[in-house]
């Protein structure tokens, strides 16, 4: 098995976050992982990447040209990545900021994140809503073991954030492409 | 009654400079101030690149050598790593106000608590005599045939009043040695630099105006009035903070 | 003995193996792809003040300056360590070349980056030269380590100052954007922190002996000769205990790919898709850069071929050439300036030069 990830969004978005979380859960299941940033000069806005290789087998190059899964958060991200999904492959869409029109909509997933969290109350953890809508659609990662990956990287006496990133991704992965 | 002798932190050898040349006074004034500190055990001098770069010859106490102008640097480390030792450097105008400007303005930025001897003569010498940062408008030297022109060379670099100017560091005081009342000034600036390290006083210079009678050009007496009478207005003695 | 595995870049695991190896002066200067490890010294380095023997981070003012801080940690005794990319490792060689000239132990990391000049912040393999030249000006080598994994990046680095301290010579970790910013598990060893190693030539104060000196001047006559002699003796030690490498496949590969780094990564998983399309080949992978590993090459038959990838225009290839010494043909690929050559370049590659042949 190996599940190649391409995670992008604009700076701020929390994608370098939303790609470590998964390669931690990963981790934590014995799987061989990796996970690679794009890591140009930009901080805020732009647009921010990085990769996530999930593997049963030594992984060579963490460097992903062609995703099983593209996770996108934006539409600078969309336009951009877009060509680099494998045929067949299962596109994450969050659909409040970016949208696919008029194409072939089979294998894409594509859910308003933003919105939901900000329903939720707080727009920062639309990547977690992502995430819960990942592992909704691929079952290669344990919600168990992402939680653990929250509790293990949560602020210590802010019960608040890990409160609000565990509803996060239980949104998500109510999302059924149905 | 014995009125002089040699000191403990000077081996008993003769050195490479020139006859006239101040750096072995310098020499001295730096050894009986860690004798009368009594700190030769626990001192480490970093000799730089220039004429004293074999300085470790003549001083019987650790010390290291530097890459030129990275002797602050050097001194940096060793301290952070020993704070318990003493550590000292002693460097040229090249090398403190040239090429290692960046180092020096940085360590004396930081307040490292370091004592730093700074000859300045003026001119280049392990190289043959070509302009230093301090060398004065006019002066001839290999590399300024027609005497320092400000057009093209700029000015003479103050750098102890340059860096007087930094919260970190705690002493400057510019000293000479063309007589023998300046040479007792100059002993006491090199003992407060050393004394405020033991005190962790922060960072303190000592610049000592130095004759070169080689590349100057002169006699050595010639070379000691002329500190006296040139090169003493355009670096004014006394204590810059 | 810590049993769980940590997720860490390539960066951050050569900062912990370094403080787990006893590192206790480090100084560098901030420059993409390695200021995760800046970084990470910046925040677990320092020790409380007033510590007898302190651990101690400065952020330099410049590469000159950080290299001739870790010249100065070292010659005090402290094993010393600094890091940096590319062009910073450009201006560190006045440094590194003092180093090997006063024989002091010290650890330097060159996460590479694109050149020539300020080039970009790709990953490269364009440094090897430099890396295994020396670098600097004079006649010295450094030991060149070169891991292919956050796991091998952090025992290495341990293992690299270990070398140091044994030979009393700078040594290299030589890794790319790709390593030092890829976060894979890693299993931290139970190694303690080492410290109050004893290094009688260091300076220390000369208390109940004769002075120290740390030098690399040699004015007399002959003297110079004479300590380069002894350095040219200390490399030949280096080059018949040191030599690292790992293979596969070796004795029935007819075609044998040789990369390192992370290169080797992507080299290693080509030649498994290539056998497992029942084609012989192997992959040797130099894990000492410097000394080059020559042992693998000799009495290997000539109808072998080498096909040797980096990325960059060919420059271990040279190195290569001089280990089959003419018996063999080795060919190259490679990709400079920010193309990393995938698995399908690369098998790509083979099948077309030896098409015939596997």
């Amino acid at each position: 098995m190996t599940e190649q990830i391409i995670i992008a969004g604009s700076g701020g978005q929390g994608v370098m976050l939303l790609g470590k979380v998964l390669a931690q859960a990963a981790m934590l299941e014995g799987r061989q992982v990796t996970w690679f940033p794009a890591y140009g000069a930009e901080v805020r806005g732009g647009t921010s990447y990085c990769m996530v290789i999930i593997a049963d087998q030594a992984i060579g190059s963490p460097y992903v040209t062609a995703a099983d899964t593209l996770i996108v958060l934006n539409l600078p991200s969309l336009e951009k990545f877009k060509s680099r999904l494998k045929t067949k492959g299962l596109l994450i869409l969050n659909s409040s900021l970016a949208q696919m029109s008029g194409e072939d909509k089979t294998g894409v997933w594509q859910f308003p994140f933003t919105d939901i969290a900000i329903n939720l109350g707080n727009i920062k953890v639309a990547n977690m809503v992502a995430l819960g809508c990942y592992a909704a659609a691929k079952n290669i990662v344990k919600v168990k073991n992402i939680l653990e990956v929250f509790k293990s990287i949560a602020p210590a006496g802010n019960s608040g954030i890990l409160e609000i990133n565990q509803r996060a991704l239980a949104e998500g992965q109510k999302l059924n492409k149905g | 009654m014995k009125i002089f002798e040699r000191c403990p932190s000077l081996y008993d050898v003769p050195t490479h400079y020139c006859p006239g040349c101040g750096h072995g006074i310098a020499h001295r004034l730096v050894a009986e101030t860690v004798d009368v500190l009594g700190i030769r055990e626990k001192t480490i001098g970093i000799a730089p690149v220039g004429c004293a770069v074999v300085a470790y010859d003549y001083w019987n106490f650790d010390c290291s050598e530097a890459a030129h102008g990275r002797a602050l640097a050097v001194a940096t480390a060793i301290k952070r790593v020993r704070p318990q030792n003493i550590v000292f450097t002693y460097q040229g105008d090249g090398d403190l106000a040239a090429i290692g400007t960046n180092e020096t303005i940085h360590a004396a930025n930081r307040g490292e608590n370091l004592s730093v001897i700074f000859i300045n003569n003026a001119v280049y010498g392990m190289t043959g005599g070509q302009l230093a940062p301090t060398s004065l408008l006019g002066q001839k030297t290999a590399t300024s045939v027609q005497g320092r022109d400000k057009l093209l060379h700029g000015y003479p670099l103050k750098i102890s009043e340059m860096l007087a100017l930094l919260p970190g560091v705690c002493y400057i005081e510019r000293v000479s040695l063309h007589n023998p009342q300046e040479v007792l000034k100059a002993k006491r600036a090199v003992q407060q630099a050393f004394q405020n390290q033991i005190d962790n006083l922060g960072f303190s210079l000592v610049e000592i105006l130095s004759p070169c009678p080689t590349y100057w050009g002169l006699a050595p007496q010639d070379a000691l009035e002329w500190i006296k009478n040139v090169m003493q207005k355009e670096f004014p003695l006394g204590r810059i903070k | 003995m810590v049993k769980t595995k940590i997720l860490l870049s390539g960066n951050e695991a050569i900062a912990q193996g370094a403080i787990q190896a006893g590192c206790s002066f480090y100084a560098g200067y901030p420059i993409t792809p390695q200021n995760e490890l800046i970084a990470y010294m910046a925040k677990y380095m320092p020790t409380p003040p007033g510590t007898e023997a302190p651990r101690v981070f400065i952020q330099a003012e410049s590469e000159l300056a950080a290299i001739s801080m870790v010249y100065g940690a070292s010659a005090a005794g402290a094993r010393a360590m600094t890091s940096s990319s590319s062009p910073g490792i450009s201006l560190k060689q006045e440094g590194i070349s003092y180093i090997a000239g006063a024989r002091l132990p010290a650890v330097i990391v060159n996460i590479m980056r694109g050149g020539p000049g300020l080039g970009n912040i790709a990953p490269s393999q364009a440094d090897y030269f430099q890396a295994t030249r020396g670098g600097g000006h004079g006649d010295y080598r450094l030991i060149v380590l070169a891991p292919a994994s956050v796991q091998e990046a952090y025992n290495l680095t341990q293992t690299a100052f270990d070398l140091a301290d044994k030979y009393r010579t700078p040594v290299m970790i030589l890794g790319d954007g790709i390593l030092g910013q890829m976060m894979e598990p890693v299993q931290l060893s139970g190694r303690k922190i080492k410290t109050g190693l004893v290094k009688k030539w260091a300076l220390s104060g000369c208390a109940g002996r004769k002075p120290n000196i740390v030098k690399s001047f040699f004015l007399r006559e002959g003297g110079l000769e004479e300590f380069n002699l002894k350095l040219q003796a200390n490399y030949a030690l280096i080059k018949r205990k040191e030599e690292r490498y790992e293979s596969f496949f070796l004795s029935d590969a007819k075609i044998i790919l040789v990369a390192y780094g992370s290169m080797a990564r992507i080299a290693k998983s080509a030649m498994y898709q290539l056998r497992s399309a029942g084609k012989k080949v192997g992959l040797l992978r130099p894990v000492s850069l410097w000394p080059f590993p020559q042992q693998p090459f000799n009495r290997r038959n000539s109808k072998v071929k080498y096909l040797v990838l980096e990325m960059s225009y060919g420059q271990m290839v040279e190195d290569v050439r001089l280990a089959v010494n003419g018996k063999n043909t080795v060919d190259f690929f490679g990709r400079s300036g920010g193309g990393i050559p995938s698995e399908e370049q690369i098998i790509g590659k083979v099948r077309k030069i030896y098409h015939e042949n596997i």
